[in-house]
């Protein structure tokens, strides 16, 4: 049984319905327990909670220090291709955008990865668009291997693999996925996304299951924040996490909560998350899964992404290009629009100043 | 040799509080805290030691006169630990290994039987090996019999603060295995150090306690305190518990008299 299944189990009218009906009384009593379930976890998205902030925030804050620490664990992306195939609405590499698509060669790379490791970052994401011609698999090794003279932990956020095929990239030095599902309504993943392979829901939605089979030590899943109604977004993922986390404990689930941004291209955001909603997620995710890892890029701006701190955030971007080749030469046509564009070292006085020390290495290739 | 001395390693220590190195507001604190707490232990991930940075590498941090414990905090199984500890070895953090091997992200248990495995292996290498376990006697008698230094039961899951919740057998384990027990996890609060103390444990080993107290510094000089009470508490001998009061005119008293009365 996949987590597909479990989620056919689910009507989301039903779990609309029950998370609306939530009254205090129920956010009090769940504010007590010490454990959640993911009943719990609907009322501590339900309405009825949104004015239990405060409560939450503290019940999160002693949490998160518990677990992790006055430590936040610093990551940059690393952009390799931007050639893609799929047609997803929102995205600025969109197959029908007009931007100039490129490649990291293996020296690009070598001089990107210089100047990022450069800044102190140790842990990096590599992303590409989905590809099969432009970045296949062999490429994405390729990479792999170049990057890991220079970082610490590699990670991988491509479009969705066979399981054989992450074994292969584990095995060179990958120890980390992230995949997200972008949005965990059927219906809507199917309108955001009306060409290409990533049309197929139940591959992507089972990708994160195969990263844990072949051997990463973590995996992160996430929604698109904004696409789809976000308090049965923000339960599906979370459900996906603690599914995850019961079924591979072995492995290090986190999540993240990437919210909608203006991008190359026009799309309007069909479903806003506000400031107070983003914080709500964040809390109740830290609530209910307490010891799972919450990751902040710099899609928030600044002051936002400042305050979350201690809050439940355990991992963050920095110094961020959101571009091929970025970190040598930057253009401004990335992904997304980076609403944080302070530098790692920024970023790391600012977590001195908070009281919260900068993690800049967290794993070693062994 | 002092009257009361714990040999660990072949090093004679001068202080049974362990202290950790993560967790802190910045690697920074880790002086003071050594030096209020008084510790001489201390315990470093080998994950997050960073040789390449001058500025973030927490060795740089640890004062010289310091015994270093690295951890393979991030193993999954006995061989991620063995390959942690060769690397903490290769890097130049001496000979000691705490394995920490945890394959359950969830509630953060040590694997006993990974634990063991890695064990038998490191002390074959001439590590001095300290496993971190779930307290039971058998598991525990094994790891001494593969050359264990020392075994550091939990005192409560990892990052709980909940205290000494697995006493009893903690105290078997004191009892019946003639290698220093040290508690490690879960002790919350000063009073608890002082309980393992008390209870006969060699040695404590404190982290999260310390580093999300308010005043980390403080704090560490509290437990510093605690566990030297509760290491002469153990010295002294404490008293019988008696589970209730004796009452001044016994109960059975009229039995004597009766006798008496005959
Ligand atoms: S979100 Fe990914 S798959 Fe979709 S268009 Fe953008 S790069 Fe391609």
């Amino acid at each position: 049984m996949s987590f597909y299944d479990v989620l056919q189990k689910y009507d989301k009218n039903v779990v609309m319905q029950k998370i609306q009906s939530v009254k205090a009384e129920d956010v009090t009593r769940v504010l007590a327990k010490e454990s959640y379930s993911p009943e719990d976890y609907m009322v501590l998205i339900s309405p009825a909670a949104s004015v239990y902030l405060e409560e939450m925030a503290r019940k999160a804050q002693q949490i998160t220090l518990q677990h992790f620490g006055r430590s936040v664990v610093l990551y940059a992306p690393l952009y390799l291709a931007n050639y893609c195939v799929n047609n997803c609405l929102y995205c600025g590499f969109n197959v029908h955008n007009k931007i100039e698509r490129r490649k990291l060669g293996l020296k690009e790379l070598v001089a990107e990865a210089k100047s990022l490791s450069s800044t102190g970052i140790r842990h990096i994401l590599l992303l590409t668009g989905e590809s099969k011609k432009h970045s296949p698999v062999e490429y994405i090794k390729d990479c792999v291997k170049v990057v890991s003279e220079f970082f610490s932990s590699v990670s991988i956020e491509v479009y969705p693999l066979e399981e054989e095929e992450y074994r292969l990239l584990v095995e060179n030095g990958v120890d980390g996925l992230t995949i997200y599902q972008e949005v965990y309504d059927e219906k809507v993943y199917e309108i955001m996304h009306p060409g290409g392979p990533k049309r197929d829901f139940k591959f992507r939605l089972e990708t994160p299951e195969r990263g844990c089979k072949s051997g990463m030590r973590s995996v992160g899943v996430g929604a698109l924040m904004g696409l789809a109604d976000w308090r049965s977004e923000a339960f599906f993922t979370a459900l996906h996490a603690y599914y995850l986390t019961n079924k591979y404990p072995e492995v290090d689930i986190s999540l993240s909560i990437p919210r909608m941004r203006p991008h190359a291209g026009s799309f309007e955001v069909p479903s806003p998350v506000d400031d107070r909603a983003f914080v709500q997620i964040l809390l109740a995710a830290r609530l209910f899964l307490r010891h799972v890892g919450i990751t902040i890029s710099t899609r928030e701006k600044s002051y936002f992404r400042d305050n979350l701190i201690g809050l439940g955030v355990t991992k963050m971007s920095a110094g961020s290009a959101t571009e091929v080749g970025g970190y040598v030469e930057k253009r401004g046509d990335g992904q997304f629009e980076i609403s944080d564009d302070r530098s790692v070292e920024e970023i790391r006085q600012m977590l001195y100043s908070k009281g919260f020390q900068p993690v800049f290495k967290d794993w070693q290739y062994i | 040799m002092s009257k009361d001395a714990l040999v660990i390693g072949g090093i004679e220590l001068r202080s049974r509080l362990f202290i950790g190195s993560g967790k802190y507001s910045s690697n920074s604190l880790i002086p003071q805290i050594v030096d209020r707490s008084g510790a001489q232990v201390v315990t470093v991930a080998v994950r997050r030691v960073d040789l390449a940075s001058e500025e973030e590498n927490m060795l740089n941090h640890i004062p010289k006169d310091c015994v270093l414990m690295p951890n393979t905090s991030g193993a999954r199984n006995a061989e991620e630990a063995v390959r942690i500890a060769r690397l903490a070895r290769a890097m130049g953090c001496g000979d000691w290994i705490k394995i920490e091997v945890i394959s359950d992200t969830k509630y953060l248990l040590p694997d006993n039987l990974e634990t063991l495995k890695a064990t038998e292996i490191l002390a074959k290498e001439g590590f001095v090996v300290l496993p971190y376990m779930c307290p039971e006697l058998m598991t525990a008698k094994r790891m001494r019999d593969a050359g264990a230094a020392a075994v550091m039961p939990l005192g409560a899951p990892i990052g709980t603060n909940k205290g000494l919740r697995t006493k009893e057998l903690v105290k078997i384990m004191i009892e019946e295995i003639d290698l220093p027990i040290i508690v490690d996890a879960g002790i919350g609060k000063p009073s608890e150090a002082a309980e393992a103390m008390e209870l006969g444990a060699a040695a404590v080993l404190v982290n999260t306690a310390i580093a999300s107290a308010g005043d980390a510094v403080g704090m560490a000089e509290a437990f510093s305190l605690a566990v030297k009470a509760g290491r002469m508490a153990y010295l002294a001998g404490t008293g019988a518990v008696k589970n209730f009061a004796e009452a001044s005119s016994p109960l059975t008293g009229f039995l004597d008299k009766a006798v008496s009365k005959k």
